[in-house]
């Protein structure tokens, strides 16, 4: 009874105060201000990211290259979580061995045909919508998070469709680690050119071009290659843990 | 109007299941729950003009959050309660013989 009335109370403050916060809060109302001369800073992104760097998607132009080092502690957060997780759930060979086998005891049934089947058709077809998201981040809604994520879900689909579909670890390791680094090595050489960490090169392209925004589109294409190996190297590892023993 | 009417309806499937997947003691469906969450969140994120954020929420909320959990359901328990009883009965001291 005193355990509720406690989250009563806790759930009240917390309802009061967001509320006093939101108060004044103007929704919907035009906080941007004038495009063409900007004082906010919303405004300049939306002014320059056209006129400046030629990047047709704004929302690309400020990830990337306007909080482009924001960017790069989010890569690294997701980097630590993985490695994170990959470390927890390491299992030694012998480990395994002594357990009997080294086949995960991923799915008992086998699936049926039909999903067998589709699955075949769809995987191809997800990846390819994965790399057309982060290959076009600079020009339509997306990016290198968002097709990573979906590469991941069509190895998800094979992964709970086919017993023994295995991604080669080696391989996933390394392309993760090199575009990780061709991602920094990309900041350091603005840093050495140009004076600033992951400074664009002054050559932009032209508005809605596919090769335009300077090195937008391949910080992007990096990203979502590391996203993805990433995302990919969490699910193989789930995978393959076995329920510990009582 | 039939617009306004669809985004209600949409918004109560919203509330309702997240309710349901915070009461549900079954672990399994819980997680099924929130799945359901996703998939109206990401809907409402297209419709607010929010298209990749929409595209991240269905890759990440719908399909990879929901199979991690069912992963970590099956090597651990599925009741609710059953999980509590377990985790307290692994930390209790042991009684000396």
């Amino acid at each position: 009874m005193l355990k509720k009335i406690f989250v009563l109370f806790l759930l009240t403050v917390t309802g009061v105060a967001l509320w006093q916060s939101f108060r004044h809060a103007p929704f919907g109302e035009n906080r941007v201000g004038d495009v063409e001369n900007p004082e906010t800073v919303s405004a300049f992104y939306l002014k320059h990211s056209p006129e400046t760097l030629h990047t047709a998607n704004s929302v690309t132009a400020i990830v990337v290259n306007f909080r482009g080092f924001d960017t790069l502690g989010e890569v690294t957060v997701l980097f630590l979580a993985a490695t994170g997780l990959a470390s927890i759930l390491y299992r030694r060979k012998e480990d395994e061995e002594e357990e009997g086998g080294h086949l995960p005891v991923r799915v008992k049934l086998k699936s049926s045909t039909l999903v067998r089947t589709g699955a075949k058709i769809l995987f191809p077809l997800i990846l390819l919508l994965g790399i057309y998201v982060f290959v076009h981040g600079h020009l339509t809604p997306g990016g290198g998070f968002q097709g990573g994520a979906i590469i991941a879900t069509g190895f998800l689909l094979m992964f709970i469709t086919y017993k023994r579909f295995n991604v080669n670890h080696k391989i996933m390791v390394w392309l993760e680690s090199l575009s990780g680094l061709a991602f920094v090595l990309i900041g350091l050489y603005g840093l050495v050119a140009y004076g600033s960490f992951l400074q664009n090169i002054p050559w932009t392209g032209r508005l809605n071009d596919l090769i335009s925004g300077g090195l937008i589109p391949l910080i992007y294409i990096f990203i979502g290659i590391k996203v993805a190996t990433e995302l990919t190297n969490v699910l193989d590892t789930l995978m393959n843990t076995k329920p510990r023993k009582k | 109007m039939i617009f306004i009417v669809f985004l209600v309806i949409m918004a109560v499937i919203l509330i309702a299941a997240a309710v349901y997947s915070v009461v549900q003691k079954d672990l399994l469906y819980a997680v099924l729950g929130t799945g359901v969450v996703s998939l109206v969140l990401s809907v409402f994120f297209y419709l607010l003009q929010a298209p990749d954020v929409a595209i991240t929420e269905a890759a990440i909320g719908i399909a990879l959050t929901t199979i991690i959990f069912i992963i970590t359901i099956r090597n651990t328990t599925r009741d609710e309660d059953k999980y509590s009883e377990d985790l307290i009965n692994r930390f209790k001291p042991e009684e000396d013989a």
